[in-house]
């Protein structure tokens, strides 16, 4: 199988997506973006990119929150900033390479949610055709990006 | 907010309970919780990057995960505890602290 992500001599990173999919990962920060500033802990979502600290504690996770929500939050913008920046770059630099890698992992985490995904699920499990089973391919495909990037990473 | 006037002293926000306040020398374990989405590869990294651990060690703790349901990644203060979570809260893994009664 073709690398997609590979660490060059120079220190940077190649990449290399073809037109549609850097068109269909292009559509995807308008969304995260938005569920980042207009979620609320009650959507599930939002729940699972800030998670409870402590659990069965909810005045503590509560008081971590208010501690770290701001820094966290303004770390998913700028990488999503850098993620949109970059987009139709052939080389990243290692802190932007990761900057995508927190932008699609976060991506991954929220259609996972929202599929109410399990290590089990299949294509098999969204009717043919339906927006679920659009989105699975589409979990999946970052997925794939998200192992190649690591494997580029770690190397 | 005070007026110019009035001094007042600082007010302390309670973090911890009066029962707690004794459990100060308790340490803190940071536990990292299985879910369906974060990759094998992706955790394993992850271990790797935040705490330094070798590849074998972030393998091992990230087996863990997967196979018990959960691993403490890390032990320490209340306020080490706080960052990691928030470290690792960042790069989307289901972290959480707890004092290790």
């Amino acid at each position: 199988m073709l690398e997609r992500v590979k660490r060059t001599r120079r220190g940077d990173f190649k990449l290399v997506l073809t037109t549609d999919e850097r068109e269909v990962l292009g559509g995807l920060p308008l969304q995260l973006r938005s569920l980042l500033a207009e979620g609320s802990s009650a959507d599930p979502a939002h729940a699972r990119l800030f998670p409870a600290a402590l659990l069965d504690d909810p005045a503590k996770s509560q008081a971590f929150a208010e501690l770290v929500h701001d820094d966290l939050l303004r770390q998913r913008l700028e990488a999503l900033d850098t993620f949109e920046r970059t987009l139709s770059q052939s080389r990243l630099s290692e802190d932007e390479l990761l900057a995508w890698l927190g932008v699609l992992n976060d991506l991954r985490l929220v259609l996972g949610v929202r599929l109410d995904l399990t290590e089990e699920t299949t294509d098999g499990d969204f009717a043919d055709g339906s927006e679920e089973r659009g989105l699975f391919s589409l979990y999946r495909f970052l997925s794939f990006l998200v192992n190649q990037m690591v494997a580029a990473l770690s190397a | 907010m005070a007026g110019p006037s009035t001094i007042e002293a600082p007010v302390t926000t309670e973090w911890t309970s009066t029962d707690e306040a004794n459990d100060l020398d308790i340490p803190w374990i940071v536990l990292v919780w299985n879910d369906p989405v974060n990759l094998m590869t992706y955790v394993t990294f992850v271990f790797q990057k935040l705490f330094g651990y070798n590849k074998e060690k972030a393998t091992s703790l990230m087996l863990d995960v997967h196979e018990k349901g959960r691993a403490v990644v890390s032990t320490g203060s209340r306020e080490k505890a706080e960052l990691d979570v928030a470290r690792l809260h960042a790069y989307g893994l289901w972290a959480t602290m707890q004092q290790d009664r």
